[in-house]
């Protein structure tokens, strides 16, 4: 009995230690360059369009196995509509403000043929996927167009100093304020962990094993002081890290504890019970669509500000990583399965494999061939530790 | 004495951590048909996947000896060979592909690389034709009702030579007519030297069909009980399927006021949703009052199901017409969501499909409708929730470990319990109750009853939906017969019995 339970939480966290097997095989062959400070800082920041997109595409996932082909060209359009206001000298704030509109307008569009027409989603995002595509180049006219204001490319994670700014120098070499919202966060996760837990044990409910409880704390507590101490001796917090941290708070908070969320894995488990237990479900779909379009558009702002230009081929194949974040990360290619926890895993694993190839130089054309046999071994290796337990 | 065909010797199948089946032993006689009893999860269909190479040899221990030799089967294709034909209870064909192409799939006629559909139409309506079938072989399988599906299956088997069919709960989603046409060809086939086994929950079927009854229980073989004159007593069945004897099957519900009238419904007319002019529900006027249990008695395809989902805020059909009143006000539901805030619920029959979400734990089933109240401004109170599980996991005693349980795990009966908890939950006045005890044994369904009467007496008021006669004469204090569409007879508890209710629905068939 021990020994299953054991075995059974092991297998919970696979893909978690599949990320840390990667890692340091990475470390290996790249002779520990993946582990400098700059290439962990890199990291983070070339991958915030994956952990936005993912997390949206894991919402219509969750309705039963749902995708949004159309994110990439979405990014693009958005992005370019954002970055020829900004040319035209518009002020930053209302280019943001537009490209989350328009991102989100599509959703709706899109959501409403899904949810209310019922046009199967791969097709109607399919649709999108094109003619959005289209767009971008009718708005850029088909040029690249370059991104100056220093505001913008700050906030969003382009340029040279999209940091969040140092205040506290404390310490010789080492950045105040990122060691500062280390700790902070640290404690904030103990604080409601075990707060949590103290809470619900004295209201009597039966509570985690706390060895289990205390394991995970340390170990999440060592990966946030982990990455602390190296994006502290480089530059501090990248801006793209506060979205992408955001992003995954917001939206971890939406599935776990809200409704909605409880509806969205409902729909995807069994549409026919949850429509007869009272609950809107094309409503449920118009909402995972309509967000997938705020977080396109929020993508399409972190997209254009990292290459500090947009460009009408911007994003193609986006979301294709997006959907192999969250499939890597756990989730069923039928519904109902899947956690924000996972498509983290998802998409640091695909970042990881993509920086080790690129820092050992090896051709762009194979390291896609590893990619997907990622993806295959992934999905693979679920099913197969399911089998198991039959 | 006729000679042996198949005998199964000492099987034993252990899944993990289960024993599903433990030195079982079984013998049938050429010619006859072999009934298989016991409740649900006492392991007749593991037993049969034995027999037809699902589990191949060697995944359990024991022989089997078919026609004089142990056979070794590893697939089912090895077992179809001798003449073994399994036809599953959920029925396996393809519903837009022919009759023909479904009776030939996996066995198609003529060369592999060119199938020669002459021949295979041809004897494909041989076959229906011994099976009393007069449709044509190209009619698509979507298109011809359920009994008729299953006389497909069985022609299916004959297709492929089969010498001893075994047939896992034929009947459970056919009427009593359908049933009872179903049964006598399996009688006219014995003639012919067919042997057959069928596992049925239906006793009176069996009592009517078996030559020979063996009882299973708890993966073990009990007794196997001689039925020569096809008059076996029902309850001399349940005592060994349960190994005590029922006296009651029907609890007592002492002093329940029946006071006024809840529900009213007055001329319903429902059309079909997608054939153009159908009626499904034809002038339906019923009533239920507060703490009365109203059943629903009729054939499969009668319109109850449709007229309940009507009801339930039109969740069936279009262009519904006629009046709903609830405590003497008229009422109008636009959304599912509606009808359950005026009070009323609906326990659908398909527990699986239609019912829970298989994949998510008891507490997520249980307060599925009826969210918002555990949910503060959209957020899920989930102490409260939990504990709400809790609260009817112990009232209906559910078993289950936790309620962390996924729903799929369960047993049909404990499954049935969750999906009542999770409508109780909502605190309707009314619950429409459609084949409560569908597919789960003796003693869930006793406990389901009970349920019932609880309900009852804490003044809801019950509708309650069964094909089994037995049950709607059991429990319900009033009865409505119900026929193509249509109300065909009210009776009360005292007048009502299998023969009157029979009586109303022929009446109505012959136009009188």
């Amino acid at each position: 009995m021990e020994k299953t339970k054991v075995l059974s939480s092991l297998q919970k966290y696979t893909m978690v230690i599949a990320l840390v097997l990667v890692f340091i095989l990475f470390s290996v062959l790249t002779e520990g360059k993946i582990l400098l400070a700059q290439n962990i800082n890199n990291l983070i920041s070339q991958n915030a369009y994956v952990f936005v997109l993912a997390t949206g595409m894991l919402l219509c996932i969750l309705t039963g196995g749902n995708i949004d082909l159309s994110v990439g060209s979405v990014i693009a359009f958005a992005g370019g509509i954002g970055a020829v206001i900004m040319e035209k000298g518009g002020n930053s704030f209302i280019a943001v403000a537009v490209m989350l509109i328009v991102g989100t307008l599509v959703g709706v569009l899109q959501g409403y043929f899904i949810a209310y027409v019922k046009v199967p989603p791969f097709i109607a995002t399919l649709a999108g996927m094109y003619a959005f595509r289209g767009l971008a180049n009718v708005v850029l006219q088909g040029y690249a167009v370059t991104i100056d204001d220093k505001t913008f490319l700050n906030v969003f994670g382009g340029g040279a100093d999209c940091y969040v700014p140092e205040f506290l120098n404390f310490i010789e070499g080492k950045n105040g304020t990122c060691i500062i919202a280390g700790a902070l966060g640290i404690i904030i996760y103990l604080v409601v962990t075990f707060g949590g837990r103290i809470r619900a044990k004295k209201a009597g409910y039966t509570v985690d094993p706390l060895f289990g409880v205390v394991v995970k704390a340390v170990i999440i507590c060592a990966a946030i002081a982990w990455i602390t101490n190296k994006l502290s001796s480089f530059k501090g917090i990248p801006s793209a890290l506060i979205w992408i941290g955001l992003v995954l708070f917001i939206y971890t908070y939406v599935t776990t504890k809200t409704t909605m969320g409880r509806y969205l894995y409902a729909v995807g488990g069994n549409e026919k019970a949850t429509r007869l237990s009272g609950i809107n479900t094309k409503s449920v779909y118009f909402f995972a669509y309509v967000n997938m379009g705020l977080l396109a558009g929020l993508a399409s702002i972190l997209t254009i500000a990292r290459a500090s230009s947009a460009q009408p081929t911007y994003g193609q194949g986006y979301e294709m990583d997006a959907i192999a974040a969250c499939f890597i990360g756990g989730a069923s290619a039928y519904g109902g399965i899947g956690n924000v926890g996972g498509v983290v895993i998802g998409a640091v694993l695909m970042g990881v494999i993509n920086q080790g190839m690129s820092i050992m130089g090896v051709d762009a054309n194979y390291q896609k061939v590893v990619k997907g046999l990622v993806l295959l071994f992934a999905v693979l290796f679920d099913i197969l530790s399911k089998k198991d337990k039959k | 004495m006729a000679k042996v065909l198949l005998e199964m010797k000492n099987i034993t199948k252990e899944f993990p951590g289960v024993k599903a089946l433990d030195n079982v032993n079984l013998s049938v006689e050429e010619g006859e048909i072999h009934a298989l009893v016991g409740e649900n999860g006492a392991g007749k269909s593991t037993l049969m996947n034995v027999l037809s190479g699902i589990y191949p040899y060697g995944t359990y221990t024991g022989d089997i000896v078919y026609n004089g030799e142990v056979c070794k089967f590893n697939k089912i294709k090895d077992s179809e060979e001798k003449g073994i034909v399994i036809i599953h209870q959920e029925l396996a064909l393809v519903p837009y592909m022919t009759i023909g192409e479904n009776m030939f799939l996996g066995n198609e006629q003529g060369k592999k690389a060119a199938i020669d559909w002459h021949k295979t139409y041809n004897e494909a309506d041989k076959y229906l034709k011994m099976v009393g079938l007069s449709e044509s072989s190209k009619v698509l399988i979507k298109d011809i009702g359920v009994g008729k599906q299953q006389l497909v299956e069985i022609a299916k088997a004959l297709a492929k030579n089969a010498k001893l069919l075994i047939l896992d709960e034929p009947t459970s989603s056919l009427n009593e007519s359908d049933s009872r046409a179903l049964l006598d060809l399996l009688l006219k086939f014995k003639k012919e030297g067919l042997t057959s086994i069928i596992i049925s929950h239906k006793l009176n079927e069996v009592s009517y069909v078996a030559d020979k009854i063996t009882v299973v229980r708890d993966g073990a073989t009990i007794e196997t009980i001689d039925n020569p004159d096809k008059k076996l007593p029902e309850d001399r069945i349940i005592k060994g399927m349960v190994g005590r004897e029922i006296t009651d099957r029907f609890p007592k519900r002492p002093g329940v006021e029946i006071g006024d009238v809840k529900l009213e419904v007055k001329n319903w007319t429902v059309f079909h949703p997608q054939y153009e002019g159908r009626k499904v529900c034809d002038n339906v006027s019923i009533s239920v009052r507060k703490g009365e249990v109203v059943g629903i008695s009729g054939l499969m395809g009668a319109g109850r199901t449709e007229l309940a989902m009507s009801i339930f805020g039109k969740s069936y059909g279009k262009d519904i017409s006629g009046e709903l009143i609830i405590d003497g006000e008229k009422k109008s539901f636009k959304t599912i969501k509606d009808a359950i805030n005026a009070g009323i619920a609906y326990v659908t029959e398909d527990r699986k499909g239609n019912g829970l979400v298989l994949s998510n734990p008891i507490k997520i089933n249980t307060t599925l409708a009826n969210l918002d109240s555990i949910s503060p401004k959209m957020i899920i109170d989930k102490d409260k929730e939990y504990n709400v599980a809790v609260e009817y996991k112990e009232k209906l005693k559910t078993k289950c470990p936790t309620v962390e349980q996924n729903v799929g795990n369960l047993s049909g009966g404990n499954q049935q319990k969750v999906l009542l908890a999770k409508w109780m939950f909502a605190d309707p006045d009314i619950l429409i109750l459609d084949e409560p005890t569908r597919g789960i044994d003796v003693g869930a369904k006793y406990e389901i009853y009970c349920i019932i009467n609880d309900l009852v007496a804490a003044g809801k008021s019950v509708i309650m939906i069964s094909s089994e006669l037995p049950e709607v004469l059991g429990m319900s204090d009033r009865i409505y017969v119900m026929n193509e569409g249509k109300i065909v007879g009210e009776l009360s508890k005292e007048e009502a019995s299998q023969e009157v209710i029979m009586g109303c629905i022929l009446k109505s068939g012959r136009g009188e």
